[in-house]
């Protein structure tokens, strides 16, 4: 925790995602809409395909960094904007990259930057963590 | 229907209490793919401090979720779910979600923006345990389309 520099990586990792995946967190989170699990439906509404939930993307990512937090309390803020849906491919699934950046360090909390992406485009921006330094 | 302007501002009933329960707390954090023993082992939880396993950052989203149904569920907010996009979220932590508490939110729409045929609606949800402690502030910012007529 002592001699974080802007820029620094803290953390990085790949989730793969599945249907599995979908279905588990529809389950988990109580968010059944169904384009996220029925490929009709998602083409329906003119989707390229069934789409991951953006609040398993957000819950996700930020499990990049549990390990480098430790106490979950430490958390003060965390936001996120959803610019990009990701599909999630009935046989291959779909991989996020997510890589912890030091955003901006301040006497009391840092901030962290989470950059998160699929099939090398940016899904989530402005996806900040602040962190209680104490 | 577009989006009705005044349901900023209106005051929504606070949400019946959530009991928030172990297995869901495991259940919750396994399908983010959390891992830390914190989530699913009372004593490594008891060591940091809680009462019982920790719920991960994002678990507010199931309670906040019951005050989005209260505003869906109003019949002239203008906004349909099959027109909503998530498009911004954020939580502001007084202290993490842990087993066994009993949680109520409040909910209150503080803005409306319209771009084009499209409106920005902003909402909070104040979420407090059983003793009216802050917990969670919970924001969604939720882009809803004109749709149809």
């Amino acid at each position: 925790m002592t001699d974080l520099t802007v820029g620094d990586v803290i953390a990085e990792r790949t989730v793969h995602l599945t249907r599995e995946s979908l279905v588990r967190y529809a389950g988990a989170s109580g968010d059944f809409n169904p384009i996220h699990y029925r490929d009709d439906v998602a083409a329906a509404v003119g989707l390229p395909g069934v789409l991951a939930h953006g609040m398993l993307t957000m819950g996700l990512a930020v499990q990049t960094i549990s390990g480098w937090v430790g106490d979950v309390g430490r958390i003060l803020d965390y936001g996120v904007r959803f610019t990009r849906p990701i599909v999630v491919d009935p046989e291959t699934g779909a991989d996020v990259g997510i890589i912890a950046k030091v955003g901006a360090v301040d006497e009391d909390a840092v901030r962290i930057d989470l950059t998160v992406t699929h099939a090398g485009a940016t899904v989530l921006v402005k996806a900040q963590v602040r962190v209680r330094l104490a | 229907m577009p989006v009705n302007p005044d349901i900023v501002g209106r005051v929504f009933p606070p949400t019946a209490a959530y009991l928030v329960g172990r297995e869901k707390v495991r259940e919750f954090a396994r399908a983010v793919f959390a891992d830390d023993p914190q989530h699913f082992d009372p004593a490594a939880a008891r060591a940091l401090g809680y009462a019982d396993v920790v719920a991960p950052p994002t678990f507010a989203m199931v309670v906040q979720d019951l005050t989005l149904k209260q505003l869906l569920a109003e019949p002239d907010s203008g906004i349909e779910l099959s027109r909503v996009l998530h498009a911004e979220q954020r939580f502001r932590y007084s202290r993490p979600i842990v087993a066994g508490d009993e949680l109520t939110a409040h909910l209150s729409v503080t803005g409306i923006r319209t771009l084009g045929g499209n409106a920005m609606v902003t909402s909070d949800a104040e979420i407090r345990d059983a003793a009216g402690e802050h917990v969670v502030t919970a924001t969604s910012v939720l882009l809803v389309g004109e749709g149809d007529a």
